[in-house]
């Protein structure tokens, strides 16, 4: 399809500002701009088509199955976006006089309320935009108590090798050096090797329980007594915190502080469709150092984002918090965890398993046998679903299984959705062996084929230049 | 896949090649087929210090980034910088394409030979 900047036509236009209100002034000379800018030229039908047209060409939960390991890509219900866009949360601004928005901080005292109930956290901040940045603020906590104790040779961070990417660089970012520390043949953390390199000079672990594998590491306790035991803290990536969420509380686990997605665990939107929220909580004794918002604090507060970060994200997972409850949370984590190991039970015996044992909320398959039987991979595989109209799993990760595909269904899919991927998967599978000619083409009735991934990691286009 | 004889290999799919005192570094055609199409490679500055057993760069492919681990220990005597600009010679000519060479090595990886190294491949799968 055309770009928007292709689709302009000179001089046509369409009158969806309002007349400005207030004075114009001219920018002084030096500052204005002597070449006017790209802007396309559209009318209001146009511009409609255009945005429908992508629409069409974009796949998300509300499109179909969407089953992306470790992103949590969860039904957002709509009550969330309309209390989102209630006038008194979305007319208002972060420096207007305190007496007028005390229902906007009343929703963060409310959802730290809760939040820190479900984590067993103390305190918490809404700052950071994302987990990645949730990762940043928290590994900033641990810097900051150890050096506000005077204790500046911790220098290590602890990283197992199936953690997501975004730690070790996290703890990079931070200053520190990671260590890599090689998982178990279950998956889970392995104890001896974490014993290993434990030290004066830990400064903390950073670890996602369940883990990236889909399991709980029964020994979680063991795990957080024995970094402690060294002087380090333990860090929660709360990336699947979905599969426990209001069953098991990471502070109970021993963890010293935690981000949670928003946009994960709580139902709010994802990807380009966000923006995201990187909750991050701690324990009492880390609290003094948590970033507050401006909208909360006086002077002197310490912020990673400006005033309380993205707040109406916060809107939406408090809606959802509060329409599902007490019960309704821990019931949500259950059937994510049921509808896992659903789907992993119908699937296997054709694409097995890399763990044969009961997983949490996501599962991965591990497809090297496959692709010695019959030369399709995993790549090949999670293309051909697309022609299925369902989302491709997670490819390629975690690295410690080969040909790996990634599985989180979550718990908003029916028994239906469930039994209807399975018989795709079913089918790929006898394709497989059949025909892997064809899979190596797949997808065949997408918009778009098989992109040159290589062209495109070497060769980026991302600026459209007017030609 | 091939695995030439002359060449030692480690367990993390680095081959090693003896050139008098030097030892030149690439990674094997198990590594490159794992890895598929790559797209991007790091590479240390010549006169880094390097260990063994701790990675020395890295390679982005379609798939993934990953470590290159150093079988030896030493001083970076020469980079291939033609990598910079073709990563894409370390999928069509693996033991062609060396990414580094190594001076003045006071340590070394326990290493296999051809025949190990295929057979500790094919367990791998």
């Amino acid at each position: 399809m055309k770009l928007i900047f292709e689709k302009s036509a000179s001089g046509r236009k369409c009158s969806i500002l309002p007349k400005c209100d207030v004075e114009t002034v001219e920018l002084p000379k030096e500052l204005r701009r002597e070449v006017k800018p790209a802007l396309p030229e559209m009318s209001e039908t146009d511009i409609s088509r255009h945005y429908t047209e992508l629409n069409h060409r974009v796949h998300g939960v509300n499109c179909g199955f969407y089953p992306l390991g470790s992103c949590t890509m969860k039904y957002n219900p709509r009550i969330d976006e309309e209390m989102a866009a209630l006038p008194g949360f979305t007319a208002i601004h972060p420096l207007a006089p305190k007496h007028t928005t005390e229902g906007c901080r009343e929703v963060l005292d409310t959802i730290r309320k809760y939040l820190c109930e479900v984590t067993g956290m103390a305190d918490m901040t809404f700052q950071p935009s994302a987990g990645a940045h949730g990762e940043f603020t928290g590994v900033l906590l641990i810097k900051q108590y150890h050096d506000s104790r005077g204790d500046t040779k911790r220098k290590k961070i602890i990283v197992p090798d199936s953690a997501h990417g975004t730690n070790p660089a996290t703890a990079a970012m931070c200053g520190y050096d990671v260590v890599n520390i090689a998982s178990a043949p279950n998956g889970c953390v392995d104890l001896e090797a974490l014993k290993a390199v434990l030290g004066d000079d830990t400064a903390g672990l950073m670890l996602t329980n369940p883990n990236t594998v889909g399991i709980f590491d029964e020994n979680i306790l063991e795990i957080t007594r024995l970094v402690h035991e060294a002087g380090g803290l333990c860090y929660y990536d709360g990336a699947n915190l979905n599969a426990v969420m209001g069953v098991v509380r990471p502070g109970d686990m021993g963890f010293d502080c935690i981000h949670m997605n928003l946009h994960k665990t709580f139902a709010t939107p994802h990807g380009g469709g966000g923006p995201g929220a990187g909750a991050v909580g701690c324990k009492d004794f880390l609290a003094k150092f948590l970033p507050h918002s401006a909208m909360m604090e006086g002077e002197g507060h310490i912020q990673v984002r400006g005033f309380a970060g993205n707040f109406l994200v916060v809107v939406k997972a408090l809606t959802y918090i509060m329409t599902l409850g007490r019960e309704g949370i821990p019931e949500a984590a259950k059937n994510a965890v049921l509808n896992a190991n659903y789907l992993m039970r119908r699937i296997q015996g054709t694409f097995e398993p890399a763990f044969d044992r009961i997983c949490m909320h996501e599962f991965v398959l591990d497809l090297s046998g496959f692709k010695k039987e019959t030369g399709v991979t995993a790549l090949d595989v999670a293309k051909s679903l697309i022609d299925y109209g369902m989302h491709p799993p997670t490819m390629y990760f975690p690295m410690i299984v080969h040909e790996a595909l990634m599985l989180e269904p979550t718990e908003t899919e029916s028994k239906d959705t469930l039994d209807w991927a399975a018989e795709v998967y079913r089918k790929l599978y006898e394709l497989g062996h059949t025909d892997p000619e064809y899979m190596h083409g797949a997808p065949h009735n997408a918009q778009i084929g098989r992109p040159d991934e290589v062209k495109a990691a070497r060769n980026p286009i991302v600026r459209y230049t007017r030609a | 896949m091939n695995y030439p004889n002359e060449l030692s290999y480690s367990k993390s799919h680095e081959w090693v090649k003896m050139d008098g005192d030097t030892a030149i570094i690439g990674i094997s055609d198990f590594a490159q087929d794992a890895l598929g199409d790559v797209v991007f490679v790091n590479l240390p500055a010549e006169g880094d210090d390097v260990t063994a057993a701790e990675a020395f760069g890295d390679v982005e492919s379609v798939k993934a980034v990953s470590d290159l681990i150093c079988p030896v220990t030493g001083k970076v005597a020469a980079i291939n910088e033609e990598l910079l600009d073709s990563p894409e010679l370390l999928n069509s000519d693996p033991y062609g394409a060396w990414i580094i060479k190594v001076e003045g090595i006071t340590d070394k990886e326990e290493l296999l030979d051809a025949a190990a190294y295929e057979e500790f491949c094919a367990q791998e799968g």
